[in-house]
């Protein structure tokens, strides 16, 4: 144990760590979006394994993996704009219809996934994201590594914090999809077009989502397999909650999951002797607890999960 | 002068049924027009087609120099019209700031500038008088304030026609005089307001004209100080109002509810009720009064097990009560109107039918052998729907609670509350939000049970309502018991002192130092006085 818990190992561990809270927190804030404006969407997760898919599709057909992160954020637009139709729209049940985006987002991306690229033993190649170091405060001892050599991408998910907190609380927009997300007949009574807002925001939950597969495709596995996403949309449904519906929590939920993820990645090497089955379950271990236990009492939006009909 | 809002030949149509029908209407600039008119009448109808929720099927609407077509709200409020709804259209857990300035993106900008909002925001308040806290919470405030929040949201918004459904359903006696303190500095502004309600006093003691709607259309438009209450119930009713009567008091001697100094204690730790005595006999009425909030809810509670004792002790027909199950308390015979019928009285999504049985849905004749017996439950339901009169919707017993108005889901409470012929009936509010038809019912229910033997704890903060029908009255004040008066003392301005915290003995002092009874606000702390004043009185209503 003792030769593991050195300088290196901690700075690898938080290194890996930061990068594996990104795709949670690219999701977890997109989720918030949605849920400020009453729409719960766990059809993130299928939504984020889309997104990986046609981050990958997308640089391999250009050549580059800005075009393609661009592709996978189109992709899951595309995906949440059928999810904003059924449920703020038709108005069917928020969480079965995110149950049926999550399957059909399986289905499809492993039909095209082999309908493009046939059934290969040797996973395609495609241009990925590589660590941009950022000058002078990359060369910073141990903060340096752990914090500015990474990629573009992990620079974006951390600046989306700051941005969507201003977004929510400083701008005319954030006050309507809070105010959406609360109490919806007040919104339509000083006519803020309540679903418009709604389904803007399950729209930019689709874009965020999707950026944040692509970052498991593009940014860290450098391919893309199938159901890719193993449960990191649902982690970052349970962020969005535990984070209390603000980026700031949100963020700290997405970096406590990330320091979880890589903590067990390194176990399961170090070979400690628990079944690595029991490492790999901590991550959901701790959103189980964190959900129960830690966070208490938290205060949804009130309309969450209520579609609105005049 | 011209008026600011004509409206002409407004008829709206929900399928056959004709919610208004050719409706005129018009305000001028500077008035208090009430519209007045029964539950149900097509008040709210009209104004949701004036606020653009409605789209009329004939008629015009012609505001501030042109005619309109109002495809929403949205185009509404930017004409100028302004609505507080009764059911505020405030977010809690925002600020009163956010409140006041949500959708107003277009016009004030993408970035929230909140220190020149808050500026704006305080000098409008302080235009009309009304003193407002821009970064509290809503949910921190009271009724009346969050009312003034609703008033300044509408003035923000460059409001100058005010539409006000409801306004003083929730306000306490004292709020109710601020608002209409604020609404004639309004009106002598210039603004112009409509003032809808079914309440006779207040559209005698702020408006300037009146309309009267019945069934949808103008039964009259009347000058306020060429008419009186007597007149405006005949237009509004149709008929002459035989208000509930009481007649004598009753025995003394059969203690049916007994409290003796019971303390209860609130969610913050303070005391919700302190050393609360009271008694109640059978065929008597003790009537509660207070400014709402003042521990009539616990009160109510305690009684019915609904919630906790600190100490003391409650005892039915001489057995103590306290800290049995609620199920064990509804078997000794205790019927229970609670204060909120949405949330307490009635499963709104659930017919009249079985709301009608909620107590009893487990015993015979309801149910045999663990089934439903749904001939007897229907048959119930059609004689409680004939007894009280409860009008349904097209479906008949089988029509929602939901679907109802508000004075008919009330007759069902009521109906399952006092045809058992209940022990000890606790009636809280019976009648708010109740139109006067459906008062008038519900009044003569509890008279008559109160005949038939049943001790009645009615709590109320309507002081006509409790001078009506009390046989003696209890004044309560943050949970303490001010004093205790018989009928015949009962005097408005004694209660009123009572009310903001005076015992019997030093309003006593006081309500006779001044001679006259209306002085004795001068006592009050905030130099109110209590707002019923203008109540018809029985000789006025049967002249």
């Amino acid at each position: 144990m003792n030769d593991i818990m050195n300088a290196a190992f901690i700075v690898a561990l938080l290194s890996a760590a930061l990068r594996l809270s990104v795709p949670i927190l690219f999701a977890a804030l997109g989720g918030m979006f949605s849920e400020r404006s009453g729409v719960v969407n766990i059809g993130l997760e299928g939504i984020m394994l889309t997104g990986a898919f046609a981050g990958v599709v997308g640089s391999y057909f250009t050549g580059s993996q800005w075009l393609g992160a661009l592709v996978a954020m189109l992709s899951g637009i595309a995906l949440a704009a059928l999810f904003a139709l059924i449920t703020v729209k038709v108005q069917i049940n928020q969480i079965v219809s995110g149950i049926a985006i999550n399957l059909l987002a399986v289905g499809l991306t492993s039909f095209f996934f082999r309908a493009l690229f046939g059934i290969t033993t040797t996973p395609i190649t495609v241009n990925a994201f590589s660590p941009v170091s950022l000058p002078g405060l990359s060369t910073l001892p141990f903060v340096g590594e752990v914090l500015f050599s990474q990629t573009a991408l992990v620079y974006i998910a951390f600046l989306l914090v700051p941005v969507s907190w201003f977004i929510l609380y400083k701008t005319s927009w954030g006050l309507s999809i809070r105010t959406v997300g609360e109490h919806p007949t007040a919104a339509d009574t000083v006519g803020i077009p309540v679903n418009r807002v709604r389904t803007l925001c399950v729209l930019a939950s689709g874009a965020l989502a999707g950026l944040g597969g692509a970052f498991l495709s593009l940014g860290q596995f450098n391919m893309f397999v199938d159901n890719m996403i193993s449960g990191r949309g649902f982690i970052a449904v349970a962020a969005v909650i535990f984070g209390r519906w603000n980026p700031k929590g949100i963020l700290i939920a997405s970096l406590i999951f990330g320091v979880a993820d890589a903590l067990q990645i390194r176990l399961q090497t170090a070979g400690i002797g628990i079944p690595y089955q029991f490492l790999l379950m901590f991550p959901y271990l701790l959103t189980v607890v964190a959900l129960t236990g830690i966070v208490g009492k938290t205060v949804a939006p009130k309309a969450l999960g209520k579609a609105y009909a005049k | 002068m011209d008026p600011i809002l004509r409206m002409t030949g407004i008829s709206k149509y929900f399928g056959t049924f004709a919610a208004n029908e050719g409706v005129d209407f018009d305000v001028l600039p500077g008035e208090i027009h009430a519209l007045l008119g029964e539950n149900g009448a097509g008040k709210s109808t009209l104004m949701n087609v004036l606020y653009g929720l409605y789209r009329p099927d004939k008629g015009e609407i012609w505001f501030d120099g042109q005619t309109r077509h109002f495809a929403s709200s949205r185009d509404a409020i930017l004409t100028g019209i302004g609505m507080i709804h009764q059911h505020f259209m405030l977010v809690p857990v925002h600020t009163v700031l956010e409140n006041i300035i949500m959708g107003m993106g277009k016009e004030k900008g993408f970035l929230v500038k909140e220190a020149q909002l808050e500026k704006e925001v305080l000098e409008i308040a302080a235009r009309y008088g009304m003193e407002i806290n821009p970064r509290a919470l809503v949910s921190e405030l009271s009724v009346g304030e969050q009312q003034r929040v609703e008033i300044v949201k509408a003035l923000f918004r460059g409001t100058k026609l005010l539409i006000m459904d409801e306004p003083t359903a929730v306000l306490t006696p004292q709020e109710t005089e601020e608002l209409f303190k604020t609404l004639r500095r309004m009106s002598d502004e210039g603004m112009s307001i409509i003032l809808i309600t079914h309440k006779l006093n207040e559209v005698m003691s702020v408006s300037n004209r009146v309309t009267v709607l019945r069934d949808g259309k103008v039964t009259n438009t009347v000058m306020t100080r060429d008419s009186s209450e007597y007149e405006l119930t005949r237009f509004m009713i149709g008929r002459e109002l035989s208000p509930a009567c009481r007649e004598g008091r009753c025995c003394g001697d059969k203690l049916v509810l007994e409290l003796d100094h019971v303390t209860c204690e609130g969610e913050m730790g303070n005391h919700t009720l302190e050393n609360v005595s009271l008694s109640v006999c059978a065929g008597e009425i003790l009537g509660i009064a207070g400014v709402d909030g003042n521990g009539q809810k616990e009160l109510a509670e305690i009684v019915v097990g609904l919630r906790a004792l600190k100490s003391g002790r409650i005892f039915l027909s001489g057995e103590e009560i306290a800290g049995k199950s609620i199920l064990e308390i509804i078997g000794k015979g205790i019927g229970y109107i609670p204060e909120d019928r949405h949330k307490r009285g009635l499963v709104l999504d659930f017919t009249i039918g079985e709301n009608l049985i909620l107590k009893d849905y487990n015993k015979k004749p309801f149910t045999k052998g663990g089934l439903f017996d749904f001939g007897k439950i229907h048959g119930h339901a059609d004689d409680m729907i004939k007894k009280y009169s409860i009008k349904t919707s097209a479906a008949g017993r089988e029509s929602e609670a939901r679907k109802l108005s508000g004075g008919n889901q009330q007759k069902i409470v009521v109906a399952r509350e006092v045809d058992k012929g209940p022990k000890l009936l606790i009636a809280v509010q019976p009648t708010r939000g109740v139109d006067i038809g459906a008062t008038e019912f519900i009044h003569k229910q509890i008279l008559k049970a109160k005949e038939n033997g049943t001790a009645v704890l009615l709590i109320s903060t309507e002081l006509s309502e409790i001078n009506q029908l009390s046989d003696r009255i209890a004044v309560v004040y943050k949970g303490q018991i001010m004093g205790e008066i018989p009928h015949e003392a009962f005097e408005e301005s004694l209660i009123g002192l009572m009310m903001a915290g005076m015992t019997y003995e030093k309003a006593m002092a006081a309500n006779r130092g001044t001679g006259q009874g209306t002085k004795a606000s001068e006592f009050l702390a905030d130099g109110h006085v209590p707002a019923q004043n203008a109540e018809p009185t029985k000789e006025q209503v049967n002249a």
